[in-house]
């Protein structure tokens, strides 16, 4: 092994801490309806999380070869600097969204700023336009429609199914189930996002010539990718998992468990017949799925409003940053390091704003504070029938108090079961 | 550009088909080894599910096993 640079180092030390933010952001993918309806602790839940990311990162063996998915064209002269600058405007983002607690893309942040960088080191011909549309935009649209009209069949089907039944008797059984797909769902994310750490990792030991062309990732590679997501994991991204657990919607044991469900299935459904869509995207989606699915469920749409603005911007806001970023290591090492200086200010500072309000495992499962009626919500408001049977004020936090049965439900359509 | 929309309505259709039925599934497992409510007015404490409902229960939740057992393989084969 050839002795590693100082630039490669800082890629890796960066990489791995893409990796850590990685981690704790998409928490709530998996973990955010099972902590919110109760199937299991806080902790426990981030636990169990942390512990499916790092099997998962072992378990696979295919690596991805290209980090990026064909995005971006790896052959066109990538230097270490222009996938540190990209690293640093995924991370940056990260931090952003996680300030605001929205749910956004990792995957989405990195591509953004692997983009970004390379336009400006490289030039607009290192982009693939087509591929951007076709492995972003497309899956990221896509993705909360069929998650979310699937997870709103199975909200309606297993009300259905179980009207009548006490709910304090059929909980248990809906906690149970949710667990097993929140447990697919943590280790579908382990395989597939900590091997973007490794490719990222992989692909700088080739450019600095530690490693030869084409080869695997070290075992010290995939042992620190796969740590480091699980370490972020088990930190817990407790304010996206709020806004996901309880900010979209009021989720019931039976709601988390269809969201959860469908939101596996999709996953699993659209990587293995070769149309991968976004794993938060499908997550957000079937929350809010599962919030239409139930009769008098309230989709509070100022909050998914701010959340889908998020996903609009990530790609363009990581990707400015990195290309901020790019520029200035491109003129040197005093380059490089003003960037590392600079990072690490903006990450301290979004830091320490949070700890002024944190939001941690014992907070988690408060609603968020009453806010404004939106214009789409008020809009809702006055086309859509009140919610039959109980008269819950909408857009203010009723803490799964509405009582599950439902009275007197009136001809309904067959619900589509297949 | 192309888009492949057969691609997306494939997938679109397994994910619905397989939520629902999982959830449908899972439900009738939930629904058969759950006490019944007592009737209206009935005095008589709520029952416990029958031998028959609860086979069927049983093997809902074993359907959904395999389900989750076969999502483990695609993780791990892929």
């Amino acid at each position: 092994m050839e002795h590693i640079t100082l630039l490669i180092g800082i890629v890796i030390v960066t990489a791995l801490v893409f990796d850590f933010t990685n981690g704790f952001h998409d928490t709530a993918n998996a973990m955010a309806t099972t902590i919110s309806t109760g199937a299991l602790r806080p902790k426990a839940a981030v636990a169990m999380s942390a512990g499916l990311n790092l099997v998962g990162a072992f378990l696979s063996v295919e690596v991805a070869k290209t980090i990026s998915g064909g995005i971006i064209d790896e052959s066109a002269g990538i230097r270490p600097e222009v996938i540190f600058a990209g690293l640093v405007g995924a991370i940056v983002w990260n931090m952003v969204t996680w300030l605001a607690g929205l749910p956004s893309s990792s995957s989405h942040a990195l591509f953004g700023g692997l983009i970004g960088a390379t336009v400006v080191s490289v030039g607009t011909g290192g982009v693939h336009g087509e591929a951007v549309v076709m492995k972003v935009l497309i899956p990221a649209v896509a993705a909360p429609f069929v998650a979310g009209l699937a997870s709103m069949a199975a909200t309606r089907l297993t009300y259905r199914l179980a009207r009548g039944r006490r709910e304090a008797d059929t909980a248990k059984g809906y906690r149970a189930g949710q667990i097993a797909s929140a447990a697919l769902v943590s280790l579908a994310h382990g395989t597939n996002d900590a091997q973007k750490t490794m490719g990222v990792i992989t692909l700088a030991l080739i450019t600095g010539g530690v490693i030869a062309p084409h080869s695997d990732p070290p075992m010290w590679v995939i042992a620190s990718a796969g740590l480091a997501i699980a370490l972020g994991t088990y930190l817990g991204g407790w304010r996206i998992i709020r806004t996901m657990g309880k900010g979209i919607t009021d989720i019931q044991p039976p709601q988390g468990f269809a969201a959860q469900t469908g939101a596996a299935a999709t996953i699993l459904a659209s990587s293995h017949l070769g149309f991968a869509l976004s794993t938060t995207q499908v997550c957000s989606g079937s929350v809010m799925g599962s919030g239409l699915g139930r009769k008098g469920g309230v989709v509070r749409w100022s909050t998914a409003g701010r959340m889908v603005a998020a996903w609009a911007l990530t790609l363009p806001a990581a990707g400015l940053v990195s290309a901020g970023a790019a520029f200035l290591a491109d003129q040197g090492s005093w380059g490089v390091a003003a960037v590392a200086v600079l990072a690490l200010a903006v990450c301290g500072g979004i830091w320490a704003a949070a700890r002024r309000k944190p939001i941690d495992h014992t907070n988690v499962n408060e609603g968020p504070a009453a806010e404004p009626v939106g214009v789409v919500t008020a809009a809702l408001q006055t086309v859509s029938p009140p919610p039959a049977g109980t008269v819950t004020p909408a857009a203010t936090t009723a803490e799964a108090a509405t009582p599950p049965a439902q009275p007197a439900q009136p001809a309904q359509p067959a619900t589509a079961t297949s | 550009m192309h888009i492949d929309w057969a691609a997306l309505g494939q997938v679109f259709g397994v994910t619905l088909v397989v939520t629902v039925g999982i959830v449908g599934l899972f439900t009738v497992g939930i629904v058969g080894t759950s006490r019944k409510p007592a009737a209206d007015g009935a005095a008589t404490a709520a029952t416990a599910p029958g031998a028959g409902a609860r086979a069927g229960a049983m093997a809902a939740f074993a359907l959904c096993a395999v389900a989750v057992a076969y999502g483990i393989y695609l993780i791990v084969a892929t």
